[in-house]
């Protein structure tokens, strides 16, 4: 209770002091409060995951009845990650927000925005009353919508922030929905009567409550085709804003699958194969169009997309885990689907923060106009190739665990006998395997095409020279890198960090009190990855140094790259990325709608030649824009009423009220006429 | 370690039995079997050319891609005996690590900023991914076999019993043989002899490589090749005694390295145009293998 008080009262000071303070203490204060807040949640969270789950019965209102406030395991785990990327987050962001020190009022409203964020989301994970889940899940909403549209005076950042707004309110109306149905039948709003409806009505019923849930959780987490907001939030907002939205705040919507999914009794197998099916195609799906950005941030935007599908993949293959009683499934699947939570969360925010060093440095976000920045900014270019390699999910990072973890599981489950189940395993090992592919594909182009090579050309030309970020925006950024190192070279330690949550998934199966939630070969394994990775590394360095060293000894030369004969300036003649990604962009074509616009080169004395193209996004394509088009067709039949003529308003005024008035009226006449009429 | 060592033994003369194999293929006498080796050596001592347009990932690129293969290495058993790394599911660990060498042999060419080496990059980025689900699959296909999701755990249960597995052995081995062939750009998918940049995939990526650097790059190409040799060795090494497994791993490394050789005289190159879909087709090559092994089991109807 004393720290729930002490986190209130941290959180209010901050909040009211905010809007009072000169733009530098502003910061200072936000980023206090954000760290004193994270470190106080992260020890009550911390104190969970080793044994000692924390409860407290708040008394409420008349409204939303008891207000409990749990944190469990899986609440733990999320807490953790929400605050380490929290904190990064604002560390960055104080920097980052230099640039604007102007926009004093502005800045008030995005500090402000930016604690409410972080304590929503710490309060959507710890609070088990749905009302009150409801108020903190639309006010991390609008708080997620104001950090968005920092830079309100561009139109496309306002239009990007509204249709995020309209989605995730989207997603807020199913998720009332399902609390007040199950609020309806169980007459209770604790999370605890969803288990009881589930346990009460019939598969059927409980199915399509989980169904309501999981779309407006989607909505929030990404899954196509529900992810049509975030390629276009992600590059408007400000790059600690991306990191802290790619890196946490889609991962509440897998949150509330997670916490769902222990809710919910209901037949887990077809659920998994659901889950499965749907986080299978985000994943292709995601990083096919991530491949096609030009836009930097776009990019990466597409990739959040791709790895809430290996996220789900876990999902999926734990909830088939947990439907046929297989103990070893169940902890593969959700181990990999919680520690690439984290794993993503570290190295999405590591990204788009190099993003944002690369975009204060050179103001723009066009991968094309990019090139050679690793002489300008080196450190930078190292972070972001670190973090790339990262998402690519190759090793010594992390991000090789945690998809090691969903290949295991993959592959555990093929010793299954179900054909269904072996059918379903191979499509997802054919889909990760791809996804990894593609990842490749698309982190060598943006890595290769923004910071090595030469300079491109670009349009407009850059005033001055692109610079390194100064050495406070870098400390951060380092600490991500240092936490995602030691979970690729000691993943044990991480898995530990996971058994209680996963215990929380075991407990899930009939019979299961007896089974380690992590056995003991899936510790080995993670035991070898870690000796590997390190293996690796010690390697590596050998091979560098004797080659450095021989270096030394030998004739060393510096000459210019090999033109074939050509010796003039070949930065023009640089592969681009549009040409890196030309013969993918051949084979994905028909997937996808891209728009090409182009004047060839021709005629005896050709003038300059240009081509463009532009991926768009088909199934948003037909889920948004077709419907939109349609609803704008509709209502616009009903312009006529709106006239501009304020008489007319007037009139409909009076008409509403002499409506409001005589309805009644007449139907209790109706009534009346009706018994009368029964009498006789 | 037996199968490090004998990787390793491989790797000194694979490339110089497919120089031969061609050689002869073409009436040519050819150079001795230790003539590649003799190259890489060479390379090996000399001095370094770098470009100044290309920045500290040149330069350790070419070691990582080298330290990439020989993890690799590390993982493939040799019949009864395990490779020096051996857990469940090490096969997995054996691509990543492979896919992280490649990483940074394509963006160690683009940090030249050469049109040229751009172009390589690109291909072999497609290509590698378009590869990757071909080999996932069929490990798949004999983990579900099996029962067992390691290298060693997979080729000491492996048993050919009846006429599918004897079907399913030759799929995986033509699998096989295509993946390496892809992975170390040979033909019918590049041809590394030939004299025309914009024809290359793997030559002309390390076009700016010189010395020490060219040198792994080069020999790194002979390791993967006795690598790939060693798998499709264990598929059918089966349950002997070591002195006849080495005869069988020695008699299908020179297999395969003749078979290589005379692929390469023998066969086209694709037009770049039709690779994305060979490569495709291996998939479906494994996928074959999946239902074969389905069939096996009895869970098709």
């Amino acid at each position: 209770m004393t720290f729930l008080l002490i986190y209130l009262a941290i959180l209010a000071a901050a909040l009211l002091s905010v809007p009072f303070l000169k733009v530098m203490a502003k910061g200072l204060v936000t980023v206090a409060a954000v760290i004193s807040c994270a470190l106080l949640s992260s020890y009550l969270a911390g104190n969970v995951l080793v044994g000692s789950e924390f409860e407290i019965i708040m008394p409420g209102t008349l409204v939303t009845g008891e207000v409990p406030i749990r944190i469990d395991a899986l609440s733990a785990w999320f807490i953790l990650v929400i605050n380490f990327t929290m904190i990064t987050g604002a560390l960055y962001g104080l920097q980052y927000m230099k640039v604007y020190r102007e926009q004093s009022a502005n800045l008030s409203l995005h500090c402000i925005a930016y604690l409410l964020a972080q304590s929503m989301l710490i309060i959507i994970c710890s609070v088990q009353n749905s009302l009150v889940f409801l108020f903190a899940w639309e006010i991390m909403a609008v708080s997620a919508f104001l950090l968005v549209i920092f830079e309100h005076q561009k139109p496309e950042t306002l239009k990007a922030g509204i249709n995020y707004l309209i989605q995730s309110h989207v997603s807020i109306v199913l998720l009332t929905v399902g609390f007040i149905w199950v609020a309806y039948r169980m007459d209770s709003y604790d999370f605890k009567a969803i288990g009881e409806f589930s346990a009460a009505f019939g598969g059927v019923n409980s199915f399509v409550l989980f169904g309501c849930f999981f779309v407006g959780f989607s909505l929030k987490a990404g899954f196509v085709p529900f992810h049509t907001w975030l390629p276009y939030a992600h590059p408007a907002a400000p790059s600690h804003v991306s990191g802290i939205m790619s890196g946490v705040l889609i991962k509440i919507g897998i949150y509330g699958i997670l916490r769902m999914i222990l809710l919910v009794k209901t037949d887990f197998t077809v659920l998994g194969y659901f889950i499965l099916f749907v986080a299978v195609v985000s994943g292709v799906y995601g990083v096919m169009l991530a491949i096609l950005q030009h836009n930097l941030k776009k990019l990466l935007a597409y990739h959040s997309i791709e790895n809430i599908g290996i996220i789900g993949i876990g999902i999926g293959l734990g909830t088939i885990g947990i439907g046929m009683n297989n103990s070893l499934l169940t902890t593969l699947g959700f181990a990999g689907a919680l520690l690439h939570t984290l794993n993503h969360s570290l190295f999405k925010s590591l990204l788009f923060f190099s993003a944002g060093n690369v975009y204060q440095a050179t103001h723009s976000m066009n991968i094309e106009s990019f090139g050679g920045l690793i002489k300008k900014m080196p450190h930078t270019a190292g972070l972001f190739l670190v973090a790339s390699l990262a998402i690519c999910g190759l090793p010594p990072f992390n991000g090789f665990v945690s998809e090691f973890l969903i290949y295991a599981g993959l592959y555990n489950g093929l010793g299954n006998s179900a054909p269904t189940l072996v059918l379903a395993i191979v499509a997802s090992l054919f889909g990760l395997a791809l996804i990894g592919g593609l990842a490749l594909l698309c982190f060598t182009k943006a890595f290769g095409v923004v910071f090595l090579g030469t300079p491109r050309p670009c349009h407009p030309p850059q005033a001055e020279l692109p610079a390194e970020a100064n050495a406070a925006t870098l400390v951060p950024m380092y600490a991500i890198v240092a936490l995602m190192l030691a979970i690729g070279l000691f993943p044990g330690i991480f898995l530990e960090a996971l058994s209680a949550p996963l215990a929380a998934f075991q407990a899930k199966m009939p019979g299961a009190e007896n089974v380690a939630a992590l056995p003991e070969n899936v510790r080995q394994i993670a035991t070898s990855i870690g000796w590997c990775a390190a293996g690796f590394l010690a390697l590596a360095g050998l091979v560098i140094f004797i080659q450095q060293k021989l270096a030394k000894e030998k004739p060393l030369a510096i000459a210019p790259t090999w033109g074939c004969g050509y010796v003039g300036d070949a930065s023009r003649m640089q592969y681009t990325a549009g040409s890196f990604v030309r013969s993918y962009r051949k084979l994905a074509e028909p997937l996808f709608s891209i728009h090409k616009k182009k004047r060839p080169v021709e005629g005896i004395f050709p003038t300059d030649g240009w081509q463009e193209t532009h991926p768009y996004d088909k199934a948003e394509a037909w889920l948004i824009d077709l419907p939109l088009r349609k609803l704008k067709h509709f209502i616009g039949k009903f312009q006529f009423l709106q006239n501009g003529n304020p008489q007319f308003y007037v009139l409909y005024g009076v008409v509403f009220i002499v409506l409001v008035i005589l309805i009644p009226v007449v139907m209790g006449s109706i009534g009346l006429l009706l018994k009368f009429l029964n009498q006789l | 370690m037996i199968s490090l060592a004998m990787i390793l033994f491989a790797s000194l003369i694979f490339t110089g039995v497919v120089v031969r194999t061609k050689s002869l293929a073409s009436g040519r006498k050819g150079p001795g079997i230790l003539q590649p080796l003799k190259d890489v050596l060479r390379l090996l001592r000399k001095g370094t050319v770098f470009s100044e347009t290309t920045s500290f990932i040149f330069q350790i690129a070419s070691s990582i891609y080298f330290v990439s293969v020989l993890m690799a290495i590390l993982v493939v058993p040799f019949g009864q005996s395990k490779g020096l790394i051996s857990f469940d599911g090490d096969f997995v660990f054996f691509a990543y690590v492979l896919a992280l060498g490649k990483f940074f042999s394509i963006i160690s060419a683009m940090d030249t900023g050469s049109s040229f080496e751009g172009m390589g990059a690109s291909r072999e980025a497609l290509y590698s991914m378009l590869a990757e689900p071909a080999f996932f699959v069929l490990m798949g296909s004999f983990a579900m076999l099996t029962g067992h999701t390691s290298f060693h755990g997979i080729f000491t249960a492996l048993h050919f019993s009846s006429h599918v597995s004897y079907a399913l052995g030759v799929l995986a081995t033509f699998v096989l043989i295509m993946v390496a062939m892809i992975e170390n750009s040979r033909m019918p998918i590049d041809d590394p002899k030939t004299h025309l940049e914009l024809t290359m995939i793997h030559e002309v990526m390390i076009l700016d490589n010189s010395g020490f650097g060219l040198g792994l790059f080069t020999y790194a190409v002979n390791l993967k090749f006795a690598m790939y040799g060693a798998i499709i060795a264990n598929f059918f090494i089966g349950d002997v005694p070591w002195y006849y497994a080495v005869l069988v791993f020695t008699a299908v490394q020179v297999l395969f390295a003749v078979i290589v050789g005379l692929l390469e005289s023998f066969t086209a190159r694709f037009r770049m145009a039709h690779n994305a879909t060979f490569i495709f087709t291996l998939t479906s090559a494994s996928l074959l293998i999946f239902f074969g092994v389905l069939l096996l089991m009895g869970k098709f109807i």
